[in-house]
């Protein structure tokens, strides 16, 4: 039994939460014990059918070495297969108190076949917890559920729902209708219930949709900027099919999205509100109002703006309770905890965004 | 100022690097066509093991559609987030004013000269046979 460090990161002198950090498998065998048979030979004679081209295979090129940090490369298997070096290299050198898995990859969230999705959701989620938070108690996991087979997502959070192992619910923003399509909303009403908060986090895989509005880019530079409009249009997307409205305990967090745009959209779509609330007469408050009491934003990649107190600005509009910070480990833009902040946060900011507003999110003791 | 001999001239072969540790401090040695630098392997940026990163070319492009390989093995890509810096001087091409790299002076001796004094290999002995990098540390 490992005893769960609770060395203080130096310099912050705080533990701390990383609500961003990426298992992998070492193999894809590494799901074969949790699936059945039918799907296990599924797996190996069809694989899997995303709702893009380039089958299995992300739509850009990564930056660095498949997207993660060249110093992360155990000596057997990808980045995020090795607990012992997640450990050594980040979890005890960080002084991480608590990590939350973000396991994107393989869960049926991208699955077209639904019966096989389903399969790989309570695959997903039993070696989550397996794999991870039982040899590793400062992990914790999240269930993961295809998003459009909203009858089988219901089912798998209900089952999940009494384990504290699980503390947050995946789906992607990247879903065949914009997530506020009353489709998804039986989700949101099971996390509602169960009191956890959906979570968003960027996606490589397409889901079929081109990555910005206006088509594919070029460059995985630009694929990069497009996961931050991505995410604005989601939340957009919540806020005036009336999700928040219909369901006034749902939280969401926004993963690897940014934030900066969040006081933009936030002006812009109350000018609109003002103009145009006959259009969309559920939503009783300024669109702004859902956005900032539903949503919690984790920090990496941090932006980096010139003058670095800019951020403070952003944060203190977005309000200091709803940052979260988050390293992305092990990819390659990977935030430090005592490098990310560019200018001295107080005392009290800092408990709070490396620690205390997770702990409150996530009911962590 | 203090000068440290920190490893054989002959660990160091053109267009390869070594990390070595200096009372305490990560240093990594570079080998450009004979002439020897030494960065601190951390980089300013955000404080990733920076001389763990691969030695590359600066691409560079004065229009769309062109481009063109610059200074071939003279700049160390950060293992981290990416960003460039100049080997020889430990600048950061994309911001070359406030970034830069900790850089160390680095000259070669011969084990004749070393094992006069007054200079100490740390971790291992000198022998006269071979040259050596020697770097200096402030302090």
């Amino acid at each position: 039994m490992n005893v769960p460090l609770r060395q203080a990161s130096p310099a912050l002198g705080l533990t701390i939460v990383d609500c961003d950090i990426h298992p992998a498998y070492r193999s894809p065998k590494d799901l074969h014990p949790f699936l059945p048979a039918r799907w296990r030979e599924h797996m190996a004679m069809f694989g899997e059918h995303l709702r893009q081209g380039l089958s299995g295979q992300l739509a850009w090129p990564r930056m660095m070495a498949s997207g993660m940090r060249l110093d992360a490369f155990p000596n057997e298997g990808p980045p995020g297969s090795d607990l012992a070096l997640m450990r050594r290299q980040h979890l005890d050198a960080n002084g991480v108190e608590c990590g939350m898995l973000m396991q994107l990859s393989k869960g049926g969230m991208e699955e077209r076949n639904l019966d096989f999705a389903a399969a790989l959701s309570r695959a997903v989620n039993d070696w989550q917890v397996e794999a991870w938070v039982k040899p590793e108690p400062r992990l914790r996991a999240g269930i993961v559920v295809p998003q459009e087979d909203a009858d089988f997502a219901v089912e798998e959070i209900e089952r999940r729902a009494g384990d504290p192992a699980f503390v947050q619910i995946l789906i992607s923003p990247r879903s065949s209708d914009p997530l506020g399509h009353r489709r998804y909303w039986p989700i949101y009403e099971a996390a509602q219930r169960c009191r956890r908060p959906i979570a968003l986090h960027v996606q490589g895989f397409s889901g079929g949709h081109a990555s910005t509005g206006s088509g594919w880019p070029t460059y995985y530079l630009q694929e990069h900027y497009a996961t931050t409009t991505g995410m604005q249009t989601t939340v957009m997307n919540l806020v005036f099919e009336g999700v928040f409205e219909r369901f006034p305990g749902l939280n969401v967090v926004l993963i690897e999205g940014g934030f900066t745009w969040a006081p933009a959209l936030g002006w812009r779509m109350d000018k609109h509100w003002r103009r145009m609330r006959a259009e969309v007469p559920h939503l009783k408050r300024p669109p702004s109002e859902y956005l900032r009491e539903h949503c919690w934003f984790t920090t990496q990649p941090i932006e980096e703006p010139d003058d670095p107190k800019h951020l403070a600005e952003v944060i203190e509009w977005i309000g200091w309770d709803r940052v979260m910070f988050s390293t992305d480990y092990p990819h390659w833009d990977f935030d430090h905890p005592q490098q990310a902040f560019k200018f001295p946060l107080t005392e009290e900011q800092k408990r709070k965004v490396f620690r205390d507003n997770a702990k409150a999110l996530y009911g962590l003791p | 100022m203090t000068r440290e001999v920190v490893a054989k001239a002959s660990e160091v072969a053109p267009g390869t690097s070594k990390v070595v540790t200096v009372k305490g401090r990560e240093i990594g040695l570079f080998n450009l066509d004979g002439d020897y630098f030494a960065l601190a392997n951390r980089c300013p940026h955000a404080g990733g093991p920076l001389c763990q990163g691969r030695i590359v070319a600066l691409v560079q492009s004065d229009e769309p559609g062109h481009y063109r390989l610059a200074r071939p093995g003279e700049f160390l890509r950060c293992p981290w987030h990416g960003w460039e810096f100049d080997i020889r001087t430990g600048q950061s091409w994309c911001d070359p004013n406030s970034t830069r790299a900790r850089a160390f002076k680095v000259s070669v001796e011969p084990g004749a000269t070393l094992v006069k004094g007054p200079y100490v290999a740390e971790t291992f002995a000198v022998s006269v046979e071979e040259d050596y990098l020697v770097i200096e540390l402030a302090g």
